[in-house]
This record gives structure tokens, sequence and C-alpha cells, in this order.
């Protein structure tokens, strides 16, 4: 799916950070050279492992960290505004950014409530009523608004700082790993706000994460750094089914595809997620979704997942078995594995297998096969 | 307990003179220790050394320079007489001058630890929330300071309560102007009126345990509330 | 001095007695009051020249000394700056001999302000024109005394009091004055003697400044006096030498000086 970036609604970002560049000198192998426009709209993932500049990238951005050389302007619409240019460099609170750190830095001497007050006052326009109730219910802080950082939950404190980096009422909201510090349970608790924020608010996001879960869960476009450089871009759903990602990204590789809930089987508690021209079946697991005909979901299938074969085996336990045409097939001469591209209707899949296989199957591009999805996850 | 007045007039003298250093030494090391935990400037070191000075110089020497600074040919004495002031040994402004210097270290330590202490983020934060940097001084660190501005507080009112030194070079022990409760201890003990030097000195000691006490208190109430979370 | 002679030599007898067989020279602390610092230092120097023996000499004030030598610290002779130590201290037991008068200070009214230069230091005194008058404090030192003494005498105490600053002992005062905080101030003779412009009040005008010293007396000194050094050390500070040393810094001396010793912890 090509990702269209309109010139009107980008945020155009170009960094040169260099170890030099750093106050604490050897704290830092991470330099930066970035050169790129992130669309400003929707939610961006800034993506890589960990010490390959995303977050450094991030505060670049919000002016947190100051690159000597660099440009950051922000389209959204008809407002237009340069933050950062050849000898001149807007101070972070001038800037219309909202952040979200990692740990939820919420000021340990207020409450909670008075946390978001500090957001409110400072806001450029006056926060509504309206305004604020949205963020307090999108949230779900209410009960919880009189308490002290130390008396919240991780979770509850990453939800107060979300609230208030909203209420700030900025034109972009930054948010670095902002789930990277909550246990496993903690997380399943807050990414429901996170997508509801998405929803709710018509705000462009730039995610800083390094976990494939939540990117897949929350971004539409992506932003793949490795060593401080850009190696892979674009929309989401593009971008992963890729193929030609460096080996570091590829243990998590698969695609994730964008369809609708077309069909319920209350026989056998299967779901028909049909895309643009294909479908795939997946299990009625979740209750939430059995009146939700018609409803747009989002899943991943790695490529681990994907399996080949020359004809459609009937005899298989594997439910989703689809013909799909060959485009592409990388295989890395220091690695047992390789990625085949495949084209399922208008969609994408990525199977991962031996060369062996490979050869075994005489894969060539061009030729239809049947692919064997095995696991498919529902995203969203 | 046998107090003179002559001995409570110098408690009176002592408490005034301590709450004015106090008072003054937050205004003056408040911005010194901001300074101090935000610059990356090589006058830092420098600076740090000459504030930390009267922790090691013992506090004759430090009044006998005092002496001779503040004296009328000294360049502090040439300054006050210019602006019209006189010259300030024996008085008790000049007390003030000389216990500002001769206590600011135990104002300005605890202040920028404390200051230190609070680290980048939660600034950080406050400029993400369009706080300007004036600001996030007085929302953010003055608060989060605060266990650091009252040990500081004490220590500083403390110590120049036990200030003797550098009083006895340059105050000319002046009833009601310059003679400190230290000095009058020091006057009992050297006059051999050992009583009133012990009824005085008890005194010192309970003063002094009970400001270590509130300190010590403080502290351990501070401690459990957490910094950034 | 034939009270002197007749003392020597008794103190001889009985520390030959009990010391016969001692020859060797000994090592000796004693306290000495600050504002004799100079003047000690040379009269030791000169001491050991012609001598086995050993002083070592702490320098303090006489209150602390004082203070000290009452919790056992082990002087074995004690040069106040006053006679009121020295005294309760005999009158506590604590010594061997009565107190002696080892100097006597003078009065001076100095200045080191330059804007004085040449005046007459007692007009200055008396037209009250001066910003500061040091004085030491009557209350810890007798030069305080003297000065006070001085003042009513010439009956300037009221007119003066308001700028009185007092040090806590002369050389403080002498500080006050030197570092020209203040234009005037009474000081020991003693520590201006090399200065050009002063006033030497006249010895009418107060009672002598007596300095005494006593022989301290030890605990584990039960059989009497065993210390040749300090005796010996006492009999040169009798010496022409040596007062001719005292009087070169400033002070008079009287050449009657003499100890009558404590005997009855003497136990034969």
């Amino acid at each position: 799916m090509p990702h269209s970036i309109s010139t009107n609604n980008t945020l155009e970002v170009r960094f040169k950070l260099s170890t030099q560049d750093r106050e604490n000198k050897k704290a830092s192998r991470t330099y930066l050279d970035i050169n790129t426009k992130i669309p400003a709209s929707g939610v961006t993932a800034i993506f890589g492992h960990s010490g390959s500049g995303k977050t450094s990238l991030l505060r670049c951005i919000a002016g947190l960290e100051k690159a000597e050389q660099g440009k950051v302007s922000i389209h959204k619409n008809s407002w237009q505004e340069t933050w950062q240019d050849t000898g001149y460099f807007l101070p972070v609170h001038k800037r219309s950014i909202g952040y979200v750190f990692q740990e939820a830095s919420l000021f340990p001497h207020l409450t909670a409530q008075k946390n978001l007050t500090y957001a409110i006052k400072r806001s450029d326009k006056a926060v509504s009523a309206e305004f604020y109730q949205r963020v307090i219910g999108v949230m779900g802080i209410e009960s919880i608004l009189t308490h002290y950082p130390n008396q919240l939950s991780g979770g509850e404190r990453q939800r107060i700082a979300i609230a208030r980096a909203l209420l700030i009422q900025p034109r972009l909201l930054l948010m670095d790993e902002p789930l990277a510090a909550l246990d496993h349970q903690r997380k399943q608790e807050i990414i429901p706000y996170l997508e509801r924020l998405h929803q709710s608010f018509d705000i462009p996001i730039i995610y800083v994460s390094h976990s494939m879960d939540e990117v897949a869960r929350l971004a539409d476009h992506i932003l793949v750094l490795d060593q401080g450089k850009v190696i892979a871009e674009g929309g989401l759903t593009e971008v992963f089914s890729r193929i030609n990602l460096p080996q570091r990204l590829e243990d998590e590789s698969g695609v994730i595809l964008n369809g609708h809930i077309v069909e319920q089987d209350n026989e056998w508690q299967l779901i028909k997620i049909a895309f643009a021209n294909s479908h795939i079946w997946i299990p009625d697991s979740a209750d939430i979704l059995s009146e939700a005909l018609g409803k747009s979901v989002r899943i991943r299938i790695l490529a681990r997942d994907v399996s080949l074969s020359l004809s459609n085996h009937d005899d298989t336990s594997i439910v989703n078995r689809i013909l799909v045409t060959v485009m592409d097939i990388k295989s890395d001469e220091d690695s047992p594995m390789s990625l085949v591209r495949l084209k399922m209707g208008k969609e994408f899949l990525v199977a991962k297998m031996t060369k062996k296989s490979v050869h075994h199957l005489e894969l060539t591009v061009g030729i239809q096969v049947w692919a064997q999805v095995k696991s498919v996850a529902l995203v969203r | 307990m046998m107090l003179s007045d002559a001995d409570i007039g110098a408690l009176w003298l002592t408490l005034r003179l301590a709450t004015t250093v106090t008072i003054l030494l937050l205004i003056i090391g408040t911005p010194i220790a901001w300074w101090l935990s935000k610059t990356s400037s090589p006058f830092k070191g420098p600076v740090a050394a000459i504030v930390a000075l009267p922790l090691v110089l013992p506090p004759t020497v430090l009044g006998f320079y005092l002496l001779i600074a503040m004296g009328p040919n000294g360049f502090i004495g040439e300054l006050t007489q210019s602006l019209g002031l006189g010259t300030l040994p024996f008085t008790f402004w000049g007390l003030v001058f000389a216990s500002v210097i001769y206590s600011m270290p135990f104002v300005v330590q605890p202040l920028h630890n404390a200051m230190e202490a609070i680290g980048e983020r939660p600034l950080e934060v406050a400029a993400t929330l369009r706080a300007t940097p004036f600001d996030r001084f007085f929302t953010i660190v003055l608060p989060l300071a605060k266990p650091g501005f009252i040990t500081a507080s004490i220590l500083g009112f403390a110590h120049t309560v036990g200030e003797f030194g550098v009083i006895l070079m340059i105050g000319g022990n002046i009833p009601d102007e310059t003679r400190v409760v230290s000095v009058q201890v020091y006057d009992h003990v050297e006059s051999l009126e050992y009583a009133q030097a012990h009824s005085l000195s008890a005194l010192l000691v309970i003063f002094s345990f009970v400001v270590l006490l509130a300190l010590y208190a403080t502290q351990r109430k501070t401690s459990n509330v957490g910094m950034m979370k | 001095m034939h009270l002197v002679r007749s003392f020597s030599f008794h103190l001889y007898s009985i520390t030959l007695l009990l010391w016969c067989t001692s020859s060797q020279g000994e090592s000796i602390h004693i306290a000495v009051a600050s504002n004799f610092t100079h003047t000690m230092k040379a009269l030791i120097s000169e001491f050991e020249q012609n001598s086995p023996h050993k002083i070592k000499a702490s320098y303090g004030s006489s209150g602390k000394i004082y203070a000290q030598i009452k919790h056992g610290a082990p002087f074995k002779l004690f040069f106040s700056a006053d006679q009121s130590k020295p005294l309760a201290l005999y009158n506590e037991g604590l010594t061997h001999s009565k107190p002696f008068t080892y100097a006597l200070g003078g009065l001076a009214l100095w200045s080191n302000n330059k804007h004085f230069n040449g005046e007459n230091l007692e007009s200055v005194l008396l037209s009250g024109e001066f910003n500061k008058l040091a004085i030491a404090n009557p209350k810890l030192a007798p030069y305080g005394i003297a000065a006070i003494e001085v003042l009513k005498n010439m009956n300037l105490v009221e007119a003066t009091r308001k700028k009185w600053v007092r040090g806590e002992n002369i050389a403080q005062t002498y500080q006050f004055v030197r570092t020209e905080n203040a234009d005037i101030g009474f000081v020991a003779f003693s520590q201006i003697v090399r200065q050009p412009f002063y006033w030497k009040v006249p010895s009418n005008l107060y009672q002598p400044i007596r300095q005494d010293a006593v022989l301290l007396k030890h605990k584990s000194e039960k059989n009497g006096i065993n210390n040749k050094a300090a005796l010996d050390f006492i009999q040169f500070l009798n010496s022409l030498k040596s007062q001719a040393i005292i009087q070169s810094y400033g002070y008079r001396t009287e050449n009657n000086a003499y100890i009558e010793l404590e005997m009855s912890n003497k136990n034969t």
C-alpha cells in the first residue's frame, strides 16, 4: 500500500548529532544522521533497537537536545512553524509539543490533579471544560486525581503523564517509550488508553518504541532507525512487507494487514477478515468482536508462521491456505534462512524458510504457491 | 540558671545576628548553589572552593583577614567608606558580613546537593509543559529542594550561633552590638566565672541539641518522600 | 638579692638530696601568657646556652592556661599575664610557691594612623577626635584594668565609653590599632617599644601591672620539689642578664623577686 505524505502535513526533520555535541563526551557512542519527513498526522513510530538513536531523535525534535546542525519544521494544514534551523533554535518551552517520558515523570510534590493544573495553566489557549473532561475520560483517571504520584501505580502515573501532556494542547505529541518502564500486565492495562488517545484526539503522535507489539498495535507510519540512520520508513504495512530490512530486524519480521470483519462462523467460532481481494479466518477468541461485523481490525502475521507448498493440501490442520504469488526471494549468504515475499490479492505476506526448502520447492519469482498461515495475531 | 542582663543581652543579640545571617545566606546562597549545580563553566571548581574555604580556614585567620580587609585601608573598608557606611568592624553589620562569609558553605552545600539531586528530568518535563526557566526554578526547583533549604537554614543558623573566632577578631566586645553568646562565654571562662560560663554554655548545648534533633527529624521525614516517580 | 640567694641555697640542698644520682639535663614544660612570648623566647634561648636543661614553652591566654593547669596540664611553671590566676592556683594548693612578680608591664597610648603622625596622642585622647578607642577587656586583662584606671584619673570614662572597642587580650587590642580599625588604643608598652609614635602613660595614672608566676605542684610529686630544671630557670630569671633582656622588651623588673616554697608536702 503506497503511503502518500501530504506536503501540507509534515514534520521536516534534519539532524546531525555527533558524540562531540554531547555534554558528556564518553556517555554515548550514538550519533544521529537523519534527514526525513515525518507525516504530521496519525501515529508515527520511531522503531529501532536500543542505541539506535531513536530517543535522541525525539529529544532533538523536542529541543531537549541541541544538534549543532539541524532543522525541524512542522506543517500542519495551514499552520507552519520552524523550531530549529541554521542559527536558530527555539527553546523547548516555546515549542508546541507534548512530551511523555519513558518513566512517568510526574512532579512528586504535586498531586495528580495539580500536575494536570500545571499544564492547564501554561497551555497557549484556555483548556475548555469539555476538553478537560474528555482527556480525563479517555485516560480514565477521574478517581485518582487526588493522589500523590508515589501513591499511584506505574500505569496510573503514566496515564496522568499522558493526560498532562495532552492538556498543554500541543500540535505534536512526542512519546518516548511510554510503556518501557512498565511490566507486562501494566502494559496491557495502558495500551487500550493509548489506542483511544489515538482515536479521540486529532493530534499527530511520534511514538518511540523498540517493541514490535506496540508498534503493530499503535502506529500508522514507521521510521526504522539503526545506528543513527533511517533504514526504512513508510506506511506500517508497506514497511513490514519488505524483506530487505537488516538482519537485526528479521527475527521479528512479519506483515501487518488492515482489514474488516465480514463474517462470523458461530459453529466453529471463527471470524472472517477480508482485505481488498483476499481473506483470512481467525479464531473468535475475544468476545468483544462477536457483534463487530464491519469493524476494521489489524492483524499481524509473522514470517515464521507462514509456510509454503506447491499444492493445496487438504490433509493439514492449517485453516488458512491461500494461493499467493512469489514476488521476491531474499537469501543471505551467512544465514541458512530465506525470506520470501508473497502477494495475496492486493496485500503482501512474508514467509520464512530454510534455503534448502526454497531450493527443494524450486521457488522462483512469479510462480504461484499455497501459503499456509499457522497463526495470526489480532493486534487491534 | 544564673543569667545576668549582659548574658540575656548577648543571647538576644546572637538570635538577631543568626536570623539576619540565615535570611541573607538563603538569598545569596540560592543562586550560587543553583549556578554550581547547573554550570559546566571552568569557574565552577574555583567558585566552589572559595565558598568552601571557611570550612578549612581557622576562624581566627579568617577573622584576622576580615579585620584587615574591612579596616580603613582594606578593600572592603574603602568600599564601605566610599559608600558613606564607615567601616564595618565593631558593628552589628560587620558581624553580619563576616558571618555570611563564614557560614556560607553550610548553606550553599546542602542547597547545592539538594538541587543536584533533583536532576535534569523534572526540569525537562517542566520545559515541555511551557514553563520558562524562571518559572521552572520557582515551581520545580525550589519546592523539590525544600529539604535542602531546611537543612541549609538550620545549619546556617546554628553555625552562626556557634561562631566565635571570627567575631572575637572583629567584634570589639560591644554590649548589644557585637558581644554575642560565644564571646560572653569566653569572657566568663577567661575571668574564671565558671558558674556563669556553665549556665550559658548549657543553654548553648541544649539549643544545639534541639536544633540538630530538628534537623535529623526533618531529614528522616523528607527522605520518605521519593524524588521523581 | 639576699633573699634570693638564701632561697637558692635552700633549694639546692633539697634537690641535691632527692636527685643526687641525677646529673643529666632535664626537659620541662612551662606555660606562658601570650604577651610575654617574644621575651620568653629570648630568655629561654639565653638560658639553654649555659644549661643542660631544655625548656619547652606553651603560649596562650592566662585564663586558658589556668583552666588547663587545674585539669592536670603537665606544666612546671606558669607565667601569667596577671596576678589573679597564679594567686588562685596558690590558694587552691596547686603550687609549691607563692606567686612572684617576674615583670611589670607599662601602658602606652598608640596610633598607627598616619593622620595622627607626630601628634600628641594625649591631646588626641582629650579632644575626643578619633573614631574608636581600643582597650583590653578590663574583665580579662590587667592592661584593660589599667586603661580604665587611666581614663578614670583623666576623667574621660563617660566621654569615651561609646568609642571603646574591647580586645579579648592585649594582643587583640594591638591588632585593632595596628589595622587602623581603631584610631587609638591603650596597648602594652612592650608591644610598641620600637614604634615611633606613642604616648607612654605616666605610671602614676595606674596601678603597676604585675605579671606573676608560680612553681606548680603535681600529684606525682608527693615527695616534694624534684625539678632541678625549673629551679635553675627561676634562678636564671633573677640574674642581671635576664632582667636586662626583660627590660629590653619594654617591661620593668623588680630586683627583689623571690620564691617562698611551700614545704607542706615534703616528706623525708
